[in-house]
């Protein structure tokens, strides 16, 4: 009997090794294409594209479309460029975030160390607005909004998002909890810590992996949400991805092709940027608790 | 009354009851062991001294004031847990004086108790360290330290070596057991570990199925079990518990039990109360250290009886040497020095010390008092 391997890797031939790579380096320059033209075409001039040659590198360098995008292009009737509206996505994703975040580690804490009759039925409930689809909310929440004076507003919209997002950040911290050792927290309270001291104290420290996941999952939504954005805002309250279709859109004038490739890398930035910055915690935190470390 | 009074405690989850009207007053200075297999409910016990699980019916009082529906933090009580929960973000330091934080004690006398403890327990190079970077015994004396520095009226411990290793798990015996007698604090301790309820208590309440089956000394328990459950749960190995009819012979009663040929051999018993069974079936509870050689037999015992069966095994251990045989139908173990004599098969001359042999009713499994 042969000694069993300490890899656990699968062991391959070098022709089936060379065939893998090959095949998932033509997967991922296939992935990488769409990115490839978006940004090749966002440096050139309108004439180059419109001239043919879409997967040609530019001719001439510029980056007269960013600067366009960004504070002068049409949108809608005012040629503001996206920036008013980049600002508004920010305005209504921080807070959205930072507030559903810190709900969703409060829930998972009530849920699963301060247990109380029925709590299950009630995550179960709270679970259940994950699966709520977006267009059947629409007009019961337009009508909310409008009670609370909120209607067409940033902050109406963010409230839309928390509302929204309780459920998936409540799951994750239900979750991540659920497997934190009680004793911890019964040894807190003996030390005389109260509900928010052990919260801010014990389990908030020790929650970092699963805040990382639980803010690049609500970032993304938030940000990327076209419906809600188009739904309820206002005509100043309109974030990034509703302005980048009016700038899509715009049904005069010439299509100036290169401002559209820049305005929808510019959409795109910030989800990228959290991915870059936090994804390797993501991954981390998304394997927390089912592997004992 | 006690230091700490536990009066017709009971605890209910729902409809199932778990723990039935418990008695038990400690007095101050004392330690006390809650011993018994799992589910028997002896931590269930311990979180309701500490607070952490509501008190169903009845009374727990420390220092005469009752602590029913009282808050954890407010009974001036520290506990060790079998996990330890040290809090993994914070430092040594830290977590001993997190309790004296919360309470609001000052700065500057936070530091100076952290640092008492601290060289108590030799800790004092771990302070600036994360509870990760440190090994099972220093956890252990971390946990130990963040009791201590409370000062409390009662400490916990609620099972604090089962997570360490066989030679740490004596060491921190010893060394809990010195620290009890330096301080003079009063312990609360649960454990399944006979041998730990052994050494460490002044006092052992042996629980099963939600109740008390007995209180007392270790010796008491030891020599005196009140029913068959504790004569079996304590000591290593258990009891040997043999089936046996009681006659009289010279106005004497005696333990009548068949050996492996089924032969019958008469075994005096020292209790003369026994007579009243004469007669009728009982269970004779034999420790295995009370059989052994003619030449090893206790000399100060005034009732040493004699008796010829067959060795069914040998089990050398180093210290002593196990031996097997059968005795109204059960496996029996005898405990000989380690020197004696014995080869398996062998007929063997043993010598019974029946000063301390015990007899059970075999209808209610209680200990017939002498």
């Amino acid at each position: 009997m042969s000694v069993a391997s300490q890899d656990t890797a699968i062991r391959t031939g070098r022709v089936t090794r060379t065939l893998i790579y090959v095949v998932l380096i033509l997967f991922a320059l296939f992935y990488m294409l769409p990115l490839y033209v978006m940004v090749v075409n966002s440096v050139k001039p309108l004439s180059e594209i419109t001239g043919g040659g879409m997967m040609n590198l530019p001719r001439e360098f510029t980056l007269e479309p960013w600067f366009k995008a960004w504070s002068s292009a049409q949108i809608g009737v005012e040629p503001t460029g996206l920036s008013p509206y980049f600002w508004n996505s920010i305005k209504m994703v921080v807070p959205a975030v930072a507030i559903s975040t810190v709900l969703g580690a409060l829930n998972g804490y009530v849920l699963t160390k301060w247990r109380f009759k029925y709590d299950t039925i009630i995550f179960g409930l709270m679970l259940f607005a994950c699966f709520i689809p977006f267009q059947i909310v629409l007009i019961p929440m337009a009508r909310m909004l409008g009670l609370m004076g909120l209607a067409g507003t940033t902050w109406g919209l963010a409230l839309v998002h928390v509302v929204y997002g309780i459920g998936f950040t409540t799951l994750y911290f239900r979750n991540y909890y659920a497997v934190f050792p009680t004793e911890l927290i019964r040894a807190a309270q003996i030390d005389g810590a109260g509900f928010f001291q052990i919260f801010w104290r014990i389990l908030l420290p020790s929650s970092g992996p699963i805040a990382v996941v639980s803010i690049i999952w609500q970032f993304t939504n938030i940000w990327n949400d076209f419906l809600f954005g188009a739904s309820f805002a206002g005509a100043d309250s309109q974030p990034m991805t509703v302005a980048l279709n009016n700038l899509v859109q715009a049904s005069h004038g010439v299509k100036e092709y290169n401002v559209h490739f820049a305005g929808a890398i510019l959409a795109a930035m910030p989800t990228l940027l959290v991915y870059i910055v936090a994804g390797r915690y993501f991954v981390r935190g998304l394997m927390a608790g089912s592997v004992k470390g | 009354m006690g230091f700490l009074d536990i009066d017709n405690t009971t605890k209910a989850y729902g409809s199932v009851e778990v723990l039935h009207n418990v008695d038990i007053s400690v007095q101050e200075g004392e330690f006390l062991v809650l011993v018994g297999p799992s589910g028997c409910g002896k931590s269930t016990l311990l979180n309701m001294i500490a607070g952490l699980e509501e008190i169903t019916s009845g009374e727990i009082r420390i220092k005469d004031q009752i602590m029913n529906g009282v808050h954890p933090s407010k009974r001036n009580i520290a506990m060790v847990f079998q996990s330890y929960a040290l809090y993994p973000n914070m430092t040594v330091g830290q977590n001993i004086t997190f309790g004296l934080e919360m309470h609001g004690t000052p700065k500057p006398e936070r530091e100076k108790a952290m640092h008492e403890v601290a060289k108590l327990l030799q800790i004092e190079q771990l302070l600036d360290r994360k509870p990760g970077q440190l090994s099972g015994g220093q956890r252990q004396r971390v946990a130990m330290g963040r009791a201590l520095v409370r000062n409390p009226d009662v400490f916990l411990f609620d099972e604090p070596l089962s997570n360490l290793d066989a030679k740490l798990r004596v060491d921190m015996r010893t060394e809990i057991k010195k620290l009890h007698q330096n301080l003079g604090t009063t312990i609360v301790y649960v454990t399944h570990d006979q041998i730990e309820a052994m050494t460490l208590s002044t006092r052992i309440a042996v629980m099963n199925g939600g109740y008390v089956q007995q209180l007392g000394t270790p010796q008491e328990i030891y020599d005196s079990p009140a029913n068959i459950f504790v004569a079996t749960f304590m000591g290593s190995p258990a009891m040997n518990v043999i089936p046996a009819t009681v006659r009289m012979q010279n106005g004497v009663p005696q333990a009548e039990i068949s050996l492996h040929d089924d032969s019958k051999s008469l075994l005096p018993f020292s209790q003369a109360n026994l007579a009243a069974w004469k007669g009728k079936d009982i269970l004779l509870g034999i420790r295995p250290e009370t059989i052994t050689d003619i030449d090893g037999a206790d000399r100060k015992s005034s009732n040493i009886a004699q008796m010829t069966n067959r060795i069914v095994v040998t089990e050398p251990a180093g210290s002593d040497t196990f031996v097997s045989m059968q005795l109204g139908g059960k496996d029996v173990i005898a405990r000989m020095r380690s020197d004696a004599e014995v080869r398996a098969g062998q007929d063997f001359e043993f010598a019974v010390n029946m000063e301390k042999a015990v007899a059970f009713d075999p209808q209610s499994e209680d200990r017939i008092a002498p």
